[in-house]
C-alpha cells in the first residue's frame, strides 16, 4: 500500500501558544516545534497498516518553514519511509483551503491508496483541511476514525458519532482522519533516529506545485483575521487548601448560592 | 430585501439537534432564516424549524443522505447554493456539519470559518465572526472575503434557543442519483447505552480527569452527580484512557457545555478542556496541584485530594438532604 500521512509541526505542548497581533498569525519564531501529537497518531496508524500489509510505503507530507524539519525527522525516526516538505515563503499565511490546495497538489503528483490526517491540528484546529483535501483529490473522506481495517481494496473504519460509533466503509483510494484515542504512538528507537538521517526529504515550492498567489499564502486566503483580542476574564474566585473540611466548604458554598 | 441566512438542519437519533434550533434562531436575527433538511427526519421537523424562525425549508427525506454519509449532501447543497446564493450558511460543529462544510468550502472555493461564537452582517454585507481562538485564550474577529456564500461552523451553545413562530414554505429537493456519491457506505450504527440526563442539557455537571486515576473512581462522581441532579462528564485524558465513553468528553474536541454548576474533579484545566466548559455559570474545582490552570477559572477551588474531598462532599450533601 502507498500511504501518505499529512502532518503539521506545531509549538511543543508545554508552550502557551501566542498570536502575533501584527501578523495575526501564531508565533512560531524562537518557539520549539514538534511533530503535532495528533499527527503522530496518524503516522502510527499508517505504520501499523504498513506492517500488516507487506510492501507498503509511508510518506509524510508537511507544509511549513525550515523549523518543521524537527517534526519531519521524528516521523522518519518513527518509521516513515520518506517525506515531502512543502516549504516556501509564498505558502506562509495560507488559510485552511490554501493549505489543502498545496497538500492536494503534492499528493496528486503520484499514485496513492490512503491519505491519513489528524481530525484537527493541536495548534489552530480548524479541522477543515482533511475534508477540503479529500474534496480536491476527489476521494471519499472517512472521518473521525477510532479504528481502521483494510481488506483488499476496501477500507472500513469505526467512526465516532454523537451517541457511539458508526461502521463506515469505502473503496481505496480514500482519506481517513484519526481521532486522538486511536493509538499510542511509538517512540523512535535510537536505530530509527540514526536511520532517519539517511531518509529522503523532498522539498517542493509553490511553483513546483503549480500554485499561484490567488490560491496560497496570505494573498490567497479567503479567511481574513480582522482583530486579535482577549476574551473578557472571569472574575477571580476563592482558592482554599483542604485542611480536612474541603468537602464541607464546598457544601456551604453551594448552599450559599442556593445550588443545593 | 433581507439577506437569506441558511441553516444546515441536522437530525441525530431521530431528533432535530439543539444546535440546529440555536442556529435557526440566530439566522432569523440576521435575515430570512431558511433551513435545508436532508435525510429522514421526525414528522414535525418542518413545524419545529418554523416555530424557531424558519420561513422556508428545503426538504428531502431520501435515505441516501443517511446511508452514504456526506457526499450526497455536499453535491445537493452546492447546487442549491449556486441556485439561490444565500448570504451565509450556518453549520453545527458536529461530525456531519464539519464534514459537509469542509468539503463544500473546497468545492465552492470559498473557504469557511470554524468555531464561531457569534456573527454579524455589516451594512455592506460583509460578515464579521467572533471566534474564541486557541481554546478561548484569544477572542478574534474574522471574515471571509469574496462574493460567495459564507460558510460558517458555529460553536455549540453559542446562541440561545428562542421560540419565534413563523410559517415555513417547503421546497422539495430531489435526491441525487449519481452513483459516485454513494462511495461512503454506513453499514452499522452503534449507540452506547447512557444513563441519566444528557450532558448538553444538564444543569449540573460533575466531571473527572486524569486525577481520578482509574475507571472505577467515576462511580464516586456518578454518586455526586446524582445527589446534585446532574450528569457526569470527563476530560480527553479520561476518555482516551477508555475510563469512560467518548460521549462524555467535554472540551475542544468533545462537547461544549454551559451548566449552572460545573464541578471539576482531578482536572488540571488544559486549554482544550477549558474551551468546552468555561461558559459554565459557577465552577468548582478540586485538584492536588495548586498551580493547576483550572483554579484560574474556578469560583471556588479546593487544593486537596479528590479522594478525600469528594467523599466528604457526598456525605455532607446526603446529610443536608436528609435533614
Amino acid at each position: 500500500m502507498n500511504i501518505l500521512v499529512c502532518a503539521k509541526v506545531v509549538p511543543i505542548a508545554s508552550v502557551t501558544i501566542q498570536i502575533d497581533p501584527a501578523t495575526k498569525r501564531i508565533v512560531r519564531k524562537d518557539v520549539t516545534q514538534e511533530l503535532d501529537p495528533q499527527a503522530a497518531k496518524g503516522v502510527e496508524e499508517a505504520l501499523r497498516l504498513a506492517e500488516k500489509h507487506g510492501g507498503s510505503v509511508v510518506t509524510l507530507v508537511t507544509m511549513g518553514g525550515e523549523d518543521a524539519t524537527i517534526g519531519i525527522k521524528s516521523a522518519l525516526a518513527m518509521g516513515a519511509t520518506s517525506a515531502i516538505h512543502l516549504s516556501d515563503p509564498a505558502l506562509a499565511g495560507s488559510d485552511a483551503l490554501g493549505t489543502a490546495k498545496a497538500l492536494a497538489a503534492a499528493i496528486g503528483k503520484g499514485p496513492f491508496d490512503l491519505v491519513i490526517c489528524a481530525t484537527e491540528s493541536s495548534d489552530s484546529y480548524t479541522g477543515l483541511v482533511p475534508g477540503q483535501l479529500a474534496q480536491l483529490l476527489g476521494i471519499p473522506p472517512l472521518t473521525f476514525a477510532t479504528s481502521i481495517a483494510v481488506d483488499g481494496r476496501t477500507v472500513t473504519i469505526k467512526r465516532q458519532s454523537e451517541g457511539g460509533y458508526d461502521v463506515v466503509t469505502a473503496e481505496m483510494p480514500a482519506l481517513i482522519t484519526v481521532t486522538t484515542g486511536i493509538n499510542e504512538p511509538r517512540y523512535p528507537t535510537l536505530k530509527g533516529i540514526i536511520g532517519a538521517k539517511k531518509k529522503e526529504i523532498r522539498k517542493l515550492t509553490a511553483a513546483d506545485l503549480g500554485l499561484g498567489s490567488g490560491d496560497v499564502g496570505e494573498s490567497g486566503a479567503r479567511e481574513k483575521v480582522l482583530t486579535v483580542g482577549r476574551p473578557p476574564a472571569r472574575p477571580p474566585g476563592t482558592v482554599v487548601r483542604d485542611e480536612g473540611e474541603g468537602g464541607k466548604q464546598i457544601a456551604d458554598f453551594l448552599a450559599n448560592l442556593k445550588l443545593i | 430585501m433581507a439577506e437569506q441566512i441558511w441553516v444546515n438542519a441536522e437530525v441525530v437519533e431521530g431528533k432535530l439537534t439543539r444546535a440546529t434550533l440555536e442556529m435557526v434562531g440566530k439566522a432569523a436575527e440576521l435575515g430570512d432564516a431558511e433551513a435545508v433538511l436532508l435525510g429522514p427526519a421526525p414528522p414535525d421537523a418542518v413545524e419545529t424549524l418554523a416555530a424557531h424562525g424558519a420561513t422556508k425549508v428545503y426538504r428531502s427525506d431520501d435515505p441516501v443522505y443517511r446511508e452514504f454519509l456526506s457526499l450526497p449532501a455536499v453535491q445537493v447543497l452546492a447546487a442549491l447554493i449556486a441556485e439561490h446564493r444565500p448570504a451565509v450558511m450556518l453549520f453545527a460543529s458536529s461530525y456531519a456539519g464539519r464534514d459537509i462544510a469542509a468539503a463544500l468550502s473546497a468545492k465552492l472555493d470559498c473557504g469557511a470559518l470554524t468555531d464561531v461564537g457569534d456573527l454579524a452582517l455589516k451594512d455592506d454585507g460583509a460578515l464579521e465572526a467572533t471566534i474564541p481562538a486557541l481554546g478561548g485564550s484569544y477572542q478574534n474577529t474574522s471574515t471571509l472575503s469574496g462574493e460567495a456564500t459564507k460558510l460558517v461552523l458555529v460553536r455549540p451553545k453559542a446562541f440561545d434557543i428562542k421560540a419565534n413562530p413563523k410559517t415555513a414554505t417547503v421546497v422539495d429537493v430531489p435526491a441525487p442519483g449519481d452513483a459516485a456519491l454513494r462511495k461512503i457506505r454506513v453499514t452499522e450504527r452503534v449507540t452506547t447505552p447512557r444513563e441519566g440526563p444528557q450532558l448538553e442539557d444538564s444543569r449540573v455537571i460533575v466531571s473527572g480527569g486524569r486525577g481520578l486515576k482509574a475507571p472505577e473512581h467515576f462511580a464516586m462522581l456518578q454518586e455526586l452527580a446524582t445527589l446534585l441532579g446532574g450528569a457526569v462528564g470527563a476530560t480527553r485524558a479520561a476518555v482516551d484512557a477508555a475510563w469512560v465513553p467518548y460521549a462524555l468528553q467535554i472540551g475542544q474536541t468533545g462537547k461544549t457545555v454551559k451548566p449552572d454548576l460545573y464541578v471539576a474533579c482531578g482536572i488540571s484545566g488544559a486549554i482544550q478542556h477549558l474551551a468546552g466548559m468555561k461558559g459554565s455559570k459557577t465552577i468548582i474545582a478540586i485538584n492536588t496541584d495548586a498551580d493547576a490552570p483550572i483554579f484560574q477559572v474556578a469560583d471556588l477551588g479546593v487544593v486537596g485530594d479528590v479522594f478525600k474531598v469528594v467523599p466528604q462532599l457526598i456525605q455532607e450533601l446526603a446529610k443536608r438532604k436528609g435533614a
